[in-house]
C-alpha cells in the first residue's frame, strides 16, 4: 500500500505494524461489506470495480484514503502543530454549516452533500481536529494542567463540536468527544472525575432498573451505613456529614427527578425506548415531550420502536456459534434480517460468518492496535504527540466498544461506525487521517513539538 | 520501572533501538494512568467477549431463531398413488388443476375491475376476499385466492395474467376419477383439520396439508402418500427466497406414492352401480377364490368427482344433509337382518350337529307351531325336504332345525347349545369385524345368552328366539359378512378375508395385505357333505324356487333369496329385499350379496341384480336381448324407501318456504295485490319434485335423534336449517 519511492524522510520511523494492522482491518472491513452485499450469481471482479456497490464505493474511498495518507507523511510534522487551532476553528465551522447546507440522512442533518452522491460528514473528520487541537493546548508550556482553568478550557475545546453533534441530532457522535476525559485524565485529571462519572452512570442505569422508591430507599441505606461507620470521624470533622447529606440528596435528585426529565423532556422518544430496551424495559413514550409535540403537531403518531434491530442483531451473532457458518454462508446477512448491517451493525455479519472463534480473533486485532498506539503514545517526547495518541487510542476504544456493545445488546443503539470497518467514506479517511498523523507525528517522535 | 518493563512485551524488537526516550516528560504517577487506561481497554474488551461466548455458545435460542427466520423449508409433496382395478384400469388419476395465487404486496397496477369481470365477482367481494387473505398470510406471501378453478374459468383468466400482476396461476395435483365409479370404496381426499392433526401427530402433518379421509385413501394413506420432500430456501426479511440453502445438501426428495391394484373389476361396478340407481341398499361380489373384492356397490352413490374442484364443499354439504345418507358405505357401515339367507347358515350347523340329516322331511301347514304360538309363518304349505326347504325357503323347516339345535340333550342348557350355534356361525365370519381393508366396518350381531337372560330372565328357552331361525331375530349382519357367507359354503369351508388392494406396487412394505393372505377356516365338524346339501338347495331356489326367474341356462348358480321384515319407530316398514348367492357351482368364481331397502321381496328386485352382475362376471357381457332389456328394468326401478320420500319432500318443501320467503318483499314491492299464499303450488311444480306424499304428521320427526333399527330407512340425525339445493334424482 504504501509504497516505498526511497524516499527516506517519508518512511523513516514509520511504525509498519500500524500500518499492516491497518491495512488488515481496511481489507476485513470490504470483505464484510461484500458479505453483506453479495448475492448469488453477480460477477464480483464487475461489481468490485464497478463502483455502483457499497463495497465498490468503499474500494474507492479507500484510494482517496491512501492519497490522503501519502500526503500527510509527506507532510512535516510541524504543520500539525502549526495547524491544530486553525484545523480546529474549520471543523467547528464546517459544523456549522451543515446548519445550512445539511442533508438529511436518517433523521440527522449532519451530512454536507458533495455531489456524485457523495456526502462528507464533518463530525467525522471534527474528531481528529478536536484532538489535534486538546494536544496543542495541554503542550503549550504555559498550561499548568493542574489548575482547575485549564482543565475547563481543555474541556471546552474537546465538548464544543459535541454540542454542535447534539445539535444537529447525532447524539452518537456526540457521546464519542467524552472519550478525550480518558485522555485527559492521563494528563493529570484528578480521578475523582472519572469515579463520580462512572458513579453517575451507574447511577443511571440503577435509576432504570429499579422503582424509584426502592432506589431511595437504598441510597438511604448506603447513607446511613456510611454514616455509622464514620461516626467518629464525624465527631471529629462536621463537615464529613454534610458531605455525605449532599451526595446522598445529589444522588436521589438525580435518580428522581434529573433521569427522568433527561429521559422525558432531551432525548428523543426513540432514544429512551432504546435505552430502556437495552436494560429489558419498555418506555412509555406518552410521557415524552418530543413525542407529544410531534402528536401535537399533527404529524404522525409517534411510532412504538421496538427492539428490532438489538434483536436481530443478537440473532445473527448468536446463530455464528463456535466457528460460525463461513464466509457467505451467513443466512441473517444474506436475509437482510439486520438494518444497517453494511454500516453500524457490520460486526453482525462477521460474528454470523466466523463465530466467536473469527470474532476473538478480531478484537484481538483491535486490542493489539489500541495498545500498539498506547505504547506509541509512552515513547514520544512531545506531549503535543503523546496527547494525540492518546486521543486516537481514545477515539478508537470508545468507537470500538460502543458499537460492539450496542450490537450484542449491552449498549443502546447510537450510531457509530466500527473504525475502518464499517461502509461510509467520512468514518474511513477521518480513521484514516487519525492514524496517519499519528504515524507522522510518531515518525518525528524525538522532535519537540509544541 | 516495572511497568515498563512489563510495556516492554508489546514491543517489536524493532523499537528497541529507541531507548527510554519518553521518560524525560513524563511523572511516575502518570506512567501508573497509562496502565490504567490499558485496563480499561482490557475490562471493555472482557466484557465484550463475555458477552459473545454467551450469546454464541451457551444461548442456543439464536440458532434457531436465526433458523426461523431466515430458513424456510417448503414441502414437496409426491403424486398420490394410483389405484387400478383387476384389469389394470386407473379408478382414479391425479390431474393438475389450478389456483389464483395472489401476492398482495405485488399487486399494485392490476386492473381489479376486469379480474372481478372474469371472476364473476363485484368489487366488494374482491376487496373483503384480499383483507381475508392479508389477515391470513400476510402482505408479502402468496395466498390462495380462489382455489381449484374450473377448466373454463383457467382459460379465461390464463389468456389475461398479463393484466393481473400479482397473481399467478399454480398447479395443483387432485383427484380424478375416469369411471365416475366406486366412490365409496375409494373414499375422498380432504385437507386434514385440528382433530386429525391430534390424531396422528406422529406422522408429519400439518396445517393445509392433504390426506385419505375415507375408503382406501384412508386404509392405504401411507402407501399413497408417498414420501414428502423438504426443500430448504433461504428467505430475506421480508419472506422472499434468496436461493437455496446450502446448495439443497439439507433437501430431502419427495418419492411418489405407490400405486394400489384392486380386486376391483370397474365394469361390474359400473353395472352394479346402474342396476341400484333410485334404490337404497348395497352389493357385494367376492372372488371366493381370492376373497377380492369383485366389485362393492352402496346406493345411493355419488359422482366421486364431484368431491374434488371448487365446488367440493357445496356438494359435500348437499350431500350431507341429504336424507338418503349417500355418504353411507352401507356394504359394511350398517347392519341388517339376513333374513332367509340366513337359512343356509342354520341348514349347515344343523346337518353338522346331526338334528336333521339331508332327507329330514318336514311340514307345514302353514306356520310353525312348534312353539304353539304359530310363528313364523310359512308361504306354501307342504313337506319338505332340505333341498326344498332352501329353494322354497320354508320357515318352518328352520325354525324347527334351530329349535333342535338349541335344545340337544348334550349341551344341558340353550345357554350353552347357543354358544355352540355362535361358534360355528362365528367360523363364517359373522358376529365380529371381519377387517375388510375399508375403514368403518360394523361388527354385525350373533346374540349371546347373556342378553336373552337379561330380558329372558336365566330360564330362557328356545322358542324365546325362534326368530333367529329364518334370520329375523337380533341376528344381525354386514353385507360383506353375508358375501363372505356365500363364499364359504362355495369354498366348501373357507375363506380369505375380503378385500379390496390385491397387490401394492414395490411391496407390501408396511405389512398391510398381511391379514388377506390367510386362510380361515370353518369349524372343522363341518363336512364337505353337509355343504353339498346346502349347495343343492341352493342350486334348486334358482332352478326351480324362488329364485327361478333370473336363472342363467349356461351357469349354475346356487343363491338364496331373502324377505327381511322390518319396523321404524315400531312402524313395520316393507320389507328388505335380500340375496345372496356364488356360481358357477363346481368352480365358484364369483359370491355375491344384494340388498334393497324396502323394496318387497327378495326373489323380486335382489336376485336379478345378483343374476345380471354373475352373468356379467363370468361371462363378460349380459347376453341377449331379453336379459339387456332387463338391466334397463331393472335399473329404472324406483324403489326408494317411503320414509326417505317423505323426507326429501320435507326438505324440498323447506327450501321452497324459505324460497318463498325470501321472494316474498320483492312480491310486495312489484304488486301488492298478489297474494303470495297462491304463489305456493306453482313453485312446487317447478321445483320438479313430485308431490308424491303430502307432509303428514306421521312422519318421523327428524329433529330427534333416531337409531337405525333393524335397518330401517336411515334418516339424518339431525335437520339442518341450511337450505341446499337438491339433486333432482327423485
Amino acid at each position: 500500500m504504501m509504497q516505498n519511492r526511497n524516499n527516506n524522510s517519508l518512511s523513516q520511523g514509520i511504525d509498519w505494524l500500524i500500518v499492516w494492522l491497518y491495512a488488515i482491518l481496511v481489507c476485513i472491513g470490504i470483505l464484510c461489506i461484500f458479505m453483506v452485499e453479495y448475492r448469488p450469481g453477480i460477477d464480483v471482479f464487475q461489481s468490485f470495480i464497478g463502483g455502483k456497490t457499497n463495497y465498490s464505493k468503499q474500494l474507492i474511498f479507500e484510494g482517496v484514503c491512501i492519497v490522503a495518507a501519502t500526503f500527510i507523511l509527506l507532510a512535516d510534522s510541524k504543520l500539525f502543530t502549526a495547524l491544530a487551532n486553525l484545523m480546529y476553528a474549520f471543523g467547528i465551522l464546517l459544523m456549522l454549516s451543515t446548519f445550512v447546507l445539511g442533508k438529511n440522512i436518517n433523521g440527522s442533518k449532519s451530512w454536507i452533500p458533495l455531489g456524485g452522491g457523495f456526502n462528507l460528514q464533518p463530525a467525522e473528520m471534527c474528531k481528529m481536529f478536536a484532538a489535534l487541537a486538546l494536544a496543542k493546548y495541554l503542550a503549550m508550556q504555559e498550561t499548568d494542567f493542574r489548575n482547575l482553568k485549564s482543565q475547563l478550557i481543555a474541556g471546552a475545546i474537546a465538548l464544543g463540536p459535541a454540542v454542535l453533534s447534539i445539535l444537529q441530532n447525532e447524539t452518537g457522535l456526540a457521546l464519542v468527544y467524552f472519550s478525550f476525559f480518558i485522555v485527559m485524565y492521563r494528563e493529570g485529571l484528578p480521578p475523582a472525575l472519572l469515579i463520580i462519572g462512572f458513579s453517575f452512570g451507574v447511577l443511571v442505569v440503577a435509576t432504570l432498573l429499579l422503582e424509584p422508591n426502592v432506589l431511595a430507599v437504598i441510597l438511604t441505606v448506603i447513607a446511613a451505613i456510611t454514616i455509622y461507620a464514620l461516626k467518629k470521624q464525624i465527631k471529629r470533622q462536621k463537615g464529613i456529614l454534610y458531605m455525605i447529606v449532599i451526595i446522598w440528596t445529589v444522588c436521589v435528585g438525580i435518580q428522581r427527578f434529573a433521569v427522568p426529565y433527561i429521559f422525558n423532556n432531551v432525548f428523543q422518544c426513540y432514544q429512551s425506548t432504546r435505552i430502556y430496551s437495552m436494560v429489558g424495559k419498555e418506555y412509555d413514550c406518552s410521557n415524552n415531550k418530543s413525542a407529544i409535540k410531534r402528536i401535537n403537531d399533527k404529524e404522525k403518531a409517534a411510532k412504538k420502536p421496538d427492539d428490532y434491530n438489538v434483536r436481530q442483531s443478537k440473532i445473527a451473532i448468536g446463530s455464528g456459534g463456535l466457528y460460525g457458518k463461513g464466509f457467505l454462508k451467513g443466512t441473517q446477512t444474506r436475509g437482510k434480517y439486520v438494518p444497517e448491517q453494511h454500516t453500524d451493525f457490520i460486526f453482525t455479519s462477521l460474528g454470523e460468518a466466523f463465530g466467536l472463534a473469527g470474532c476473538l480473533a478480531f478484537l484481538a486485532l483491535y486490542l493489539f492496535l489500541l495498545f500498539r498506539i498506547i505504547r506509541m503514545a509512552e515513547r514520544q517526547r512531545s506531549t503535543f504527540s503523546r496527547v494525540y495518541a492518546y486521543s486516537v487510542a481514545c477515539i478508537m476504544f470508545f468507537h470500538i466498544s460502543v458499537n460492539v456493545c450496542m450490537t450484542i445488546g449491552l449498549f443502546p443503539i447510537i450510531g457509530i461506525p466500527l473504525p475502518l470497518i464499517s461502509y461510509g467514506g467520512s468514518s474511513l479517511l477521518s480513521f484514516t487521517m487519525l492514524l496517519f498523523v499519528l504515524l507522522r507525528l510518531d515518525a518525528d517522535r524525538q522532535m519537540v513539538l509544541r | 520501572m516495572v511497568v515498563l518493563a512489563t510495556k516492554r512485551q508489546f514491543c517489536s524488537s524493532k523499537d528497541s533501538y529507541f531507548p527510554y526516550l519518553h521518560q524525560f516528560n513524563m511523572s511516575v504517577i502518570n506512567q501508573r494512568r497509562s496502565v490504567v487506561i490499558q485496563i480499561i481497554f482490557g475490562a471493555v474488551f472482557f466484557i465484550i467477549v463475555a458477552q459473545l461466548v454467551h450469546l454464541q455458545v451457551f444461548s442456543s435460542k439464536y440458532k434457531i431463531e436465526a433458523a426461523n427466520n431466515a430458513i424456510y423449508a417448503k414441502r414437496i409433496y409426491p403424486d398420490r398413488g394410483i389405484i387400478f382395478d383387476r384389469k389394470k384400469k386407473a379408478l382414479l388419476e391425479n390431474t393438475i388443476m389450478f389456483d389464483l395465487v395472489v401476492t398482495p404486496s405485488e399487486t399494485k397496477g392490476t386492473d381489479t375491475l376486469a379480474l372481478c369481470d372474469l371472476l364473476g365477482i363485484d368489487t366488494a367481494a374482491f376487496r373483503k376476499k384480499m383483507v381475508e387473505v392479508i389477515i391470513k398470510n400476510g402482505r408479502v406471501r402468496p395466498s390462495v385466492f380462489e382455489p381449484l378453478l374450473s377448466a373454463e374459468m383457467y382459460a379465461k383468466l390464463n389468456e389475461n395474467m398479463y393484466k393481473f400482476p400479482g397473481f399467478v396461476l399454480s398447479e395443483r395435483s387432485v383427484r380424478n376419477y375416469p369411471f365416475n365409479a366406486a366412490a365409496h370404496v375409494l373414499g375422498y381426499i380432504a385437507e386434514v383439520d385440528t382433530s386429525f392433526l391430534r390424531r396422528h401427530k406422529e406422522e408429519g402433518y400439518e396445517m393445509g396439508d392433504y390426506a385419505g379421509m375415507t375408503g382406501l385413501e384412508r386404509t392405504y394413506e401411507k402407501v399413497l402418500m408417498g414420501r414428502r420432500g423438504v426443500k430448504r430456501y433461504i428467505r430475506d426479511n421480508r419472506s422472499r427466497i434468496q436461493g437455496s440453502y446450502e446448495n439443497g445438501l439439507y433437501d430431502t426428495t419427495a418419492i411418489a406414492g405407490k400405486n394400489l391394484y384392486a380386486s376391483l373389476d370397474v365394469e361390474l361396478q359400473q353395472l352394479g352401480e346402474k342396476l341400484m340407481t333410485n334404490k337404497v341398499g348395497s352389493i357385494v361380489a367376492i372372488d371366493p377364490k381370492t376373497g377380492g373384492i369383485l366389485c362393492m356397490v352402496s346406493a345411493p352413490n355419488y359422482n366421486p368427482n364431484s368431491l374434488t374442484g371448487n365446488q367440493r364443499r357445496k356438494h359435500f354439504s348437499e350431500m350431507y344433509l341429504d336424507p338418503r345418507l349417500p355418504l353411507l358405505n352401507r356394504t359394511l357401515g350398517t347392519m341388517y337382518s339376513p333374513g332367509s339367507t340366513f337359512k343356509t347358515v342354520v341348514g349347515i350347523i344343523g346337518l353338522t350337529e346331526g338334528v336333521i340329516s339331508k332327507s329330514t322331511a318336514i311340514s307345514c301347514g302353514g306356520a310353525f307351531w312348534g312353539c304353539g304360538n304359530g310363528r313364523p309363518k310359512c308361504l306354501d304349505r307342504g313337506t319338505f325336504s332340505l333341498v326344498n326347504a332352501i329353494a322354497h325357503s320354508d320357515n318352518t323347516y328352520f325354525a324347527t332345525v334351530y329349535k333342535r339345535t338349541l335344545d340337544q340333550d348334550k349341551y344341558g342348557s340353550p345357554d350353552s347349545s347357543l354358544k355352540v350355534f355362535n361358534n360355528y356361525a362365528s367360523s363364517f365370519g359373522l358376529g365380529s369385524r371381519l377387517g375388510v381393508d375399508i375403514p368403518s366396518e360394523k361388527r354385525g350381531n350373533l346374540p349371546v345368552s347373556s342378553y336373552y337372560q337379561k330380558i329372558f330372565g336365566k330360564k330362557w328357552y328356545s322358542c324365546n328366539i325362534i326368530s333367529n331361525a329364518i334370520g329375523q331375530g337380533e341376528v344381525q349382519t354386514s353385507l360383506v359378512q353375508l358375501a363372505n357367507v356365500m363364499a364359504t359354503i362355495a369354498n366348501k369351508g373357507w375363506y380369505y378375508t375380503p378385500h379390496l388392494i390385491d397387490s401394492i406396487e414395490g411391496g407390501d412394505t408396511y405389512d398391510l395385505l398381511k391379514p388377506y393372505r390367510q386362510k380361515h377356516y370353518t369349524s372343522a365338524n363341518v363336512a364337505d357333505s353337509v355343504f353339498e346339501a346346502v349347495q343343492d338347495g341352493m342350486q334348486a331356489v334358482m332352478e326351480y324356487g324362488t329364485g327361478a326367474a333370473v336363472k342363467i341356462p349356461d351357469v349354475v348358480i346356487c343363491g338364496k333369496t331373502g324377505t327381511v321384515e322390518n319396523y321404524y319407530r315400531g312402524e313395520k316398514q316393507k320389507d328388505h329385499a335380500f340375496f345372496g348367492g356364488f356360481a358357477p357351482r363346481n368352480n365358484p368364481k364369483i359370491a355375491i350379496a344384494v340388498m334393497c331397502e324396502n323394496a318387497g321381496f327378495g326373489a323380486q328386485s335382489a336376485a336379478p341384480i345378483a343374476s345380471l352382475l354373475i352373468e356379467k362376471y363370468l361371462k363378460d357381457s349380459v347376453r341377449g336381448k331379453q336379459r339387456q332389456a332387463l338391466v334397463e328394468e331393472v335399473a329404472k326401478r324406483d324403489l326408494l324407501p317411503k320414509l326417505m320420500r317423505i323426507a326429501l319432500a320435507k326438505q324440498d318443501s323447506i327450501r321452497q318456504a324459505k324460497l318463498n320467503a325470501e321472494l316474498l318483499p320483492k312480491n310486495k314491492e312489484v304488486a301488492d295485490t298478489v297474494d303470495t299464499e297462491e304463489e305456493r303450488p306453482d313453485s312446487v311444480i317447478k321445483s320438479n319434485v313430485k308431490p308424491i306424499l303430502p307432509v303428514k304428521t306421521s312422519i318421523p320427526d327428524s329433529s330427534k335423534p333416531n337409531k337405525p333399527v333393524k335397518g330401517a330407512a336411515v334418516l339424518p340425525s339431525k335437520e339442518k336449517k341450511t337450505v341446499i339445493k337438491k339433486q333432482n334424482k327423485v
